[in-house]
């Protein structure tokens, strides 16, 4: 396929998943905010959202003080916000728009849909639009792009270029999402162990849709090792790094066997995930949770580095 | 001075023969059902994505062009007379072609003035002496043919580099059989689904001269901000070929290649949708963004076919417009079947002067224009904008051609009151390769407007399905 369509792919994958991801987050400082201030908690909630998000700096220079509907109409509606879930949705259909023919009109329609709807949101009065409906919304719609895609969509190179996005986007995202909340929240590692190092990982699991899965896996108290386990290590859990990676890894394998060809970007993909394989909790904490992610996010960067470089920048020969 | 304008349907009080069947069709369907079935389309229309912009107006990129679901319909017999003038008239365009970038017979015989041909910003000196495969130039030409009697049709113009519409004609076709079905059962319609074969089988057969396998085709698309983006995309996918952009095509070892995922691939056929100057910056212009450098070289010397050629505009240009019947005449040695529309050139000091003092009357287009931009309707036009456009003429006559308004015919539309007489007019989309192709029917445009008579869907025209009735 056009190397062109195979980005266009790509990038409708990224897009939704990151679309999802600041829904999650919307939904999680939503929680907090319902929640009694405990001197702590309420304003560096709001902060620790804009920090996971990437979004701080352009908050900061538009508004200021994070003030809690601000920051929703930032991360939902602001076409300033290149990562607002509005500005993700009409990327997604615009690259949608100029592939229209790689995909099914199931896929399409779905896409279609949350633009068109998304419109109509924002023409409806900030006053009517209470934030859980926004992020269930978000959510609802995320999920019926992915479902057109697996219930409809051939499984061609196409789907792989999709599934490569979803994979790789939410192998970072999640990443992030952990390394904003022990490195922003925890400045001081005295507070590892805690009771208020665990409310702060409850409310990351939240953010994941993953908290009452971590308690059927895991049982007992909350701890960090368990959590870092869980969205790391743990095949199980869908955001985790490894299935995230792993994911990744199989749809390289099959452009490979489909192309007859392998390149940088499978070994790269392969190599990440046998070192997860590897790896236990224990390590990790040796290498100090922060360094781990960070090193995991350039990683995951260097993987998708590879993949455009080799298959959507039509460059390769 | 009133004009009276032929209606397709009814003459006198008596419904013509192709329309018998759809005035009970007509009268059977209440409003309510009307507006229902009005809102069916709309959605089907929205929901296959097609939609188009409108240049330098802003407002809704995602815009629906109108459609109305009365058709237009034409009896087996009108068609094959039809059929034959176009046939007829592509063949002769062409002919033209290949002759002005060859020996020019024509201008040596007198029968079209050297300045019209040679010095014509559409004559591309680059291709002067190549001769494309077939000797074909325009692949696909758009005829825009309007009705103003049982048996008169006249050529308002020839268009032979990229006519678009045709996805229009597809898509209403299928829209209306699929909220109509009883109408098609009763009526015997004739198919125009034909369309992306041929159009792929015409494509295939001027293959390059070093094409030594079936030939990669490829749709070039100046991008998805082009307003005609939907239909690239639509007849890519119905012909099962690549949609490119200038940036996907690079050229190496004298071939043109696509980036692809698995490395480049080796492109034959371009269906370029974009204008001659961006093809190329380094025969063109070295300003644009969208051309593929090298492309031209690798065009004339047989490596890769482009559809329709580099220079094919001169042909339909509207001051050589008035020559077509005499390419008939010269090439062909037969009588044209299809009229053209009585033209002064207003660079011309005998009709400059007629035109001046008869604008009133008058439809003055730019040479060079399209899209109904740059028009003066006199019939329509005020006091004041006929005086401004008077001293636009006078300022730079040779950019001016007039014609009378013609008494476009009249086909039923629906309405907010009802149904109501709208005036129309027709391309149909002839495939000139190994042969010449034209599927029974193309798309036909109405003003919507009341006693208007400008059909461009830029200014407030629709569209309608138009059938070939079979025998």
């Amino acid at each position: 396929m056009l190397s062109r369509t195979a980005a266009n792919l790509f990038w409708i994958a990224r897009y939704m998943e990151r679309a999802e991801t600041m829904a999650r987050l919307l939904e999680v400082g939503a929680r907090i905010a319902l929640l009694p201030s405990a001197g702590h908690g309420y304003r560096s909630e709001w902060d620790s959202l804009l920090q996971a998000s990437g979004t701080a700096d352009g908050f900061a220079k538009k508004y200021g003080d994070p003030v809690q509907r601000n920051i929703e109409s930032y991360l939902f509606f602001d076409h300033d916000n290149s990562s607002s879930v509005a500005t993700c949705i009409g990327r997604a259909r615009e690259n949608a728009r100029i592939v229209r023919t790689a995909l099914t009109s199931q896929v399409w329609d779905a896409l279609n849909t949350a633009f068109q709807e998304m419109k109509a949101l924002e023409r409806l009065p900030r006053s009517e639009t209470e934030l859980s409906r926004l992020t269930e919304w978000t959510m609802r719609h995320a999920a019926m792009v992915r479902g057109a895609i697996d219930a409809t969509l051939l499984r061609n190179d196409g789907w792989d270029f999709l599934g490569l996005g979803y994979k790789l986007e939410r192998a970072d995202n999640t990443a992030r999402l952990m390394d904003v909340k022990y490195y922003v929240l925890l400045p001081k590692v005295d507070f590892v162990g805690s009771g208020l190092d665990n409310y702060q990982w409850t409310t990351l699991l939240r953010a994941m849709s993953s908290h009452r899965a971590f308690h059927w896996a895991y049982g007992g108290d909350i701890t960090a090792g368990k959590i870092a386990h869980f969205l790391i290590l743990n095949p199980q859990c869908p955001r985790s790094l490894i299935t995230s990676t792993g994911g990744a890894v199989e749809h390289l394998d099959r452009l490979a066997r489909g192309y007859h060809a392998s390149t940088p970007a499978q070994s790269k993909g392969r190599s990440l995930l046998g070192e997860l394989s590897e790896m236990t909790v224990e390590d990790i904490f040796d290498e100090g949770l922060h360094e781990f992610l960070s090193r995991f996010i350039g990683e995951v960067s260097k993987l998708t580095a590879l993949v455009g470089e080799v298959y959507l920048s039509g460059e390769a020969r | 001075m009133t004009t009276t304008y032929f209606n397709e349907m009814y003459d006198g009080g008596a419904v013509r023969p192709p329309y018998a069947r759809l005035q009970d069709w007509m009268q059977s369907m209440p409003a309510e059902l009307r507006q229902m079935k009005q809102a069916e389309a709309e959605t089907l229309f929205r929901r296959i994505g097609i939609t188009f912009a409108v240049y330098g107006e802003g407002g809704d990129p995602d815009r629906l062009i109108p459609f109305d679901m009365f058709p237009r319909v034409f009896l087996q017999e009108e068609w094959r007379r039809l059929e034959r003038g176009i046939k007829q008239r592509a063949r002769a365009l062409n002919a033209f072609l290949v002759d002005v970038y060859g020996r020019g017979e024509i201008v040596r015989a007198g029968r079209i003035p050297s300045r019209l041909v040679y010095r014509n910003e559409a004559y591309e000196k680059a291709v002067a002496g190549f001769v494309p495969p077939r000797g074909v130039y325009s692949h696909i030409v758009g005829i825009d043919i309007v009705r103003t009697g049982p048996n008169d049709f006249y050529v308002l113009e020839d268009n032979c580099r990229t006519p678009s519409g045709v996805s229009y004609m597809l898509e209403n076709r299928e829209i209306m059989m699929r909220m109509f079905p009883g109408l098609f059962q009763s009526n015997r319609i004739e198919p125009v689904d034909g369309y992306s074969d041929l159009l792929r089988r015409t494509l295939a057969s001027v293959a390059p001269a070093k094409c030594d396998r079936d030939p990669v085709i490829v749709i070039l698309t100046p991008g998805h901000f082009n307003s005609a983006y939907y239909e690239h995309s639509f007849l890519a996918d119905l012909m099962g070929v690549e949609l490119v952009e200038g940036a996907d095509l690079f050229v190496e070892h004298g071939f043109v290649w696509m980036r692809t995922t698995e490395g480049p691939k080796k492109v034959d056929v371009i269906y370029r949708r974009i204008d001659d100057s961006f093809l190329d910056p380094l025969c063109f212009r070295p300003d644009s963004m969208l051309g593929v450098p090298g492309l031209m070289d690798v065009y004339r010397s047989g490596g890769v076919t482009i559809c329709s050629a580099p220079g094919a505009g001169v042909a339909d240009d509207k001051a050589v417009y008035t020559f077509v019947p005499d390419m008939v005449r010269f090439y062909l040695g037969e009588e044209p079947i299809l009229q053209n529309v009585p033209t002064w050139q207003c660079g011309k000091a005998d009709d400059l002067k007629h035109v001046l003092a008869n604008l009133p009357e008058l439809v003055v287009k730019e040479v060079h224009g399209s899209g109904g931009y740059g028009m003066l309707v006199g019939p329509k036009a005020t006091k004041e904008q006929i005086a401004v456009f008077a001293d636009r003429i006078k300022a730079d006559p040779g950019n001016y051609i007039a014609q009378p308004t013609l008494a476009l015919s009249t086909v039923p539309t629906f309405v907010d009151e009802g149904v109501a007489p709208r005036h129309v007019d027709l391309r149909p989309y002839c495939l000139v390769g190994e042969r010449i192709e034209l599927v029974p029917g193309g798309l036909t445009r109405v003003a919507l407007t009341e006693g208007s008579l400008v059909v461009n869907s830029s200014q407030g025209g629709g569209v309608k399905d138009t059938w070939v009735l079979a025998e």
